[in-house]
């Protein structure tokens, strides 16, 4: 795998639009190549070159292309867009849709995202150490198909509307998460180590949420059913099982009707 | 105006009837003429194929539903935005795309006019200020009157006279340009939570028929000597058996024969037939009826058709039958948007993914083809997917190579998930018929422009109509080795005139034209008791007053073109 390291050195004026940062883009190019890439300033069309310096050449396929992002890049969006294998590491913290409908390869951010990250993801790995901003692995404004495969692991907390609309994969919260989780969602599941707000789970069709802290309040369509012991995570432990919304269709499948899954740890 | 000489293409007019012939066209003016003097510009069509401007007969391209689709669908903008480029603007939208990419699309597939296919009367201001920003193709507005309340009320004394006044008066004030019925009498039902599913469900309150509705608008429409004839979209849209209803729908025009002096010889336009041959009692069971009513249309002169085909995308449906929209939404579970408009009709947004993988789908796009095939007169069957509801317009190239090439046909049923049941529930696989560049002319160009009776502007290269010229690159003394190089040739014309005007080089856009509103000056019997109806009715049920309510001309139709009726006598 060879390692392409792009490093801030003249910031942007305004906030840059970078979907070319990915592996897919940078694959088989050298880093002159790479430092011609189209990005936008705003609504300016400008060069990766312009911002970043660029060292290192790709390697011949998106699978052998590794990218480590340094400096400051708090003001650059869509890192990982759309990508679809090999890795791409950012040192320090990024912009809105990082991993934006990503379908494979693993993306790692040593400091925060902040929102819509993992938009529409469908495959891959993403792990955030620090904290995700609101949207984590939701659907895109106004699109009904939010993240549907691959695994994000944020190590801090998340903002409000992870999993909105999410149809599979997983996402797990170490820390604690903001308002309104897996809000319209059809699959997949969410697991906060840490506490949860309120409103999670509205017109949840179908998925899985576990929660193991508290969560502050209860939406009134979620209603007890029994309580269960599961391995989550790697972690067994005892949960009261809520199935939900109520307020909201739902599928059968062989005659029985299929909720939402919420799993409180008792 | 320039003068331009158009040499050694292949060309297709159904009006002159040339087929493929290597002629010259001249264009002077703006229009087709027999010669021009040597100064003309020379374009050298050698090995291309030239035709008329295509006519769009039906689409909803501009208007609050349409905007309504482009508000509450920003996703479809997400990958389908075109920067600035040259002297075209940013457009947007894939199913539902901005006006002005609407405009350069059409243009770019050598489209010069385009109908959109429902204006609710109330919201006419709306529909032009978004004509008026389409640049480059004439369009025309068709307003609903299938649930207005004066035609109910009418039309239930049978008062075909009052009734015909009425519309000669609301073409008039929202610059319309034919009557379009839509679910007649069920969308008003649905106000009551009702709906008309056949021809002799009776509408609540007003106490009529879809049947007396339509033949009452049929007999107005003749009463006044339109243009074009009733347009209509039958009840009991996309629902399993729906055929049934339709065939009814269609035998109500039996005998009545077109009074007009446009040379159109229908009295009913079926619009997006295959929404409306569907046989069966469930999803299970569905299956075409596209045999039944074909036949019925071969059978009977004085019904002209467009086809409305699927083209496997995802889409937004929108359409004034109420009550249809709010079905769909519970079928797909998608967002939904529904709105009443007061006196006159409703409307409804739902986005929809017709899928190669899903065997309605795939038999709905059988459907479309089997119609398009089994039509004998290709001059009264016209293409359309009645943009966005069965695909978006940008489509007609891909819809072209499956008429024109089985061997496309067969490739794509091949790839449906359910291709067995595709060949048990429909005839696809049995039609070998292939459509030719003539037929194809028949259904695009000059069938179009009859029956919307346009005949004599456009849709055809006799000298003295219009000079909407397309040119595409296909060579037709050459097999067609690849179906792909159909949709391609049809995407972007070599070069494209609208009115004189080359508006198209090598699928770019090199100017913007000048863009026409066609609308329909009736010129109608003095009739005081019609307007003191609508005078009473402004005063009494209308949210606004009737002075707030026309289309005014020097601000909302800015570049009109009446086509005059006269229909005093």
């Amino acid at each position: 795998m060879d390692t392409v390291t792009i490093t801030m050195k003249n910031a942007p004026a305004l906030y840059l639009e970078a979907d070319t940062i990915s592996p897919d883009a940078f694959a088989g190019k050298s880093a002159a190549q790479i430092a011609e890439l189209p990005v936008f300033e705003g609504n300016n069309p400008s060069t990766l070159g312009k911002y970043f310096e660029v060292t290192g050449n790709a390697g011949a396929t998106a699978a052998d292309t590794r990218i480590v992002v340094k400096g400051d890049v708090k003001r650059v969006k869509y890192i990982g867009f759309r990508m679809t294998a090999g890795e791409i590491v950012i040192e320090g913290s990024a912009d809105q849709y990082v991993g934006g409908w990503m379908k494979g390869g693993k993306i790692t951010v040593r400091g925060n995202v902040d929102a819509f990250a993992a938009t529409a993801m469908k495959g891959g790995e993403m792990v955030i150490e620090g904290n995700a901003g609101n949207y984590l692995g939701a659907a895109y404004r106004g699109d009904w198909r939010g993240m549907s495969g691959g695994k994000i692991l944020v190590k801090g907390n998340a903002g409000s509307d992870v999993g909105m609309y999410m149809l599979g994969g997983e996402i797990v919260i170490n820390g604690n998460c903001d308002v309104h989780v897996m809000t319209h969602a059809e699959g997949g599941r969410v697991i906060i180590r840490g506490n949860a707000a309120s409103k999670l789970g509205g017109q949840m069709v179908e998925g899985d949420i576990y929660v193991f802290g508290s969560i502050d309040v209860m939406m009134p369509g979620f209603k007890p059913v029994d309580e269960v012991e599961l391995t989550v995570d790697g972690t067994k432990a005892k949960f009261a099982h809520f199935i939900g919304d109520t307020g909201e269709r739902h599928k059968k499948k062989k005659g029985v009707v299929v909720y939402g899954n919420l799993y409180k740890k008792i | 105006m320039a003068e331009f000489i158009i040499k050694n293409g292949h060309v297709f007019d159904p009006v002159q009837g040339i087929k493929g012939d290597k002629k010259d066209i001249c264009i002077k003016d703006g229009k087709i003429v027999d010669k021009v003097s040597g100064s003309a510009k020379v374009i050298d069509a050698k090995d291309k194929t030239v035709m008329a401007g295509a006519v769009e007969i039906h689409a909803h391209v501009a208007g609050p539903k349409v905007n309504l689709g482009r508000i509450y669908r920003p996703e479809d903008k997400l990958f389908s935005c075109t920067p600035t480029k040259g002297i075209e603007r940013m457009g947007g939208g894939a199913s539902i795309p901005t006006t002005f990419k609407t405009g350069y699309e059409y243009a770019k597939m050598g489209f010069a006019v385009a109908m959109e296919a429902a204006m609710p009367p109330l919201f006419s201001r709306h529909v032009h200020e978004e004509i008026r920003d389409t640049p480059i193709i004439d369009e025309g507005a068709f307003p609903v009157f299938g649930n207005n309340w004066f035609v109910l009320e009418y039309l239930k004394n049978q008062e075909i006279e009052n009734t015909a006044a009425y519309c000669a008066w609301l073409l008039k004030v929202t610059k319309g340009y034919a009557i379009k019925v839509v679910n007649p009498g069920g969308t008003e039902a649905w106000g009551w939570g009702l709906n008309c599913l056949t021809v002799n469900d009776p509408v609540p309150y007003f106490d009529i028929t879809p049947a007396e509705i339509i033949k009452g608008l049929i007999e107005a429409n003749e009463y006044l000597g339109l243009p074009h004839s009733m347009h209509i979209h039958p009840n009991n849209l996309g629902n399993p058996g729906c055929y049934e209803t339709t065939l009814d729908t269609l035998k109500i025009a039996a005998g009545i024969k077109p009074k007009n002096k446009f040379g159109r010889e229908q009295v009913m336009h079926l619009t997006h037939t295959q929404f409306h041959s569907y046989g069966g009692t469930n999803w299970g069971d569905f299956e075409s009826k596209a045999k039944e009513v074909t036949d019925f249309v071969n059978k009977n002169k004085n019904i002209t058709i467009d086809t409305g085909n699927v083209t496997l995308d995802e889409t937004t449906t929108m359409t004034a039958d109420g009550p249809f929209e709010h079905h769909l939404t519970g079928l797909n579970h998608l967002k939904w948007a529904n709105c009443d408009v007061e006196l006159e009709t409703a409307a409804g947004v739902v986005p929809y993914i017709y899928s190669p993988s899903i065997s309605v789908c795939a038999i709905q796009w059988a459907i479309g083809l089997e119609i398009a095939l089994m039509m004998k007169d290709p001059m009264r069957c016209y293409v359309t997917t009645d943009h966005p509801n069965a695909g978006p317009f940008t489509r007609y190239p891909r819809v072209y190579k499956w008429l024109m090439s089985e061997k496309a046909r067969k490739a794509q049923i091949e790839a449906f998930k359910h291709k067995d049941k595709v060949l048990s529930q429909t005839a696809i696989g049995t039609l070998d018929r292939e459509i030719s560049l003539y037929e194809l002319a028949q259904m695009t160009r000059a069938g179009p422009a009859k029956s919307l009776g346009l005949a004599a502007m456009c849709g055809g290269l006799k000298p003295g109509m219009d000079a909407d010229v397309a040119i595409y690159n296909i060579n037709p003394d050459k097999p067609i080795a690849n179906p792909d190089d159909i949709e391609k040739a049809f995407s972007r014309c070599a070069a494209f005139f609208k009115s004189g005007v080359q508006v198209v080089s090598n699928g770019e856009i090199v100017n913007n034209g000048n863009k026409r509103t066609l609308w329909v000056n009736v010129k109608a019997k003095e009739n005081p008791q019609v307007m003191r109806d609508i005078n009473e009715k402004f005063v009494k049920y209308y949210s606004m007053t009737q002075a707030n309510y026309e289309a005014l001309g020097h601000h909302f139709v800015p570049n009109p073109y009446a086509i005059e009726v006269d229909a005093t006598n």
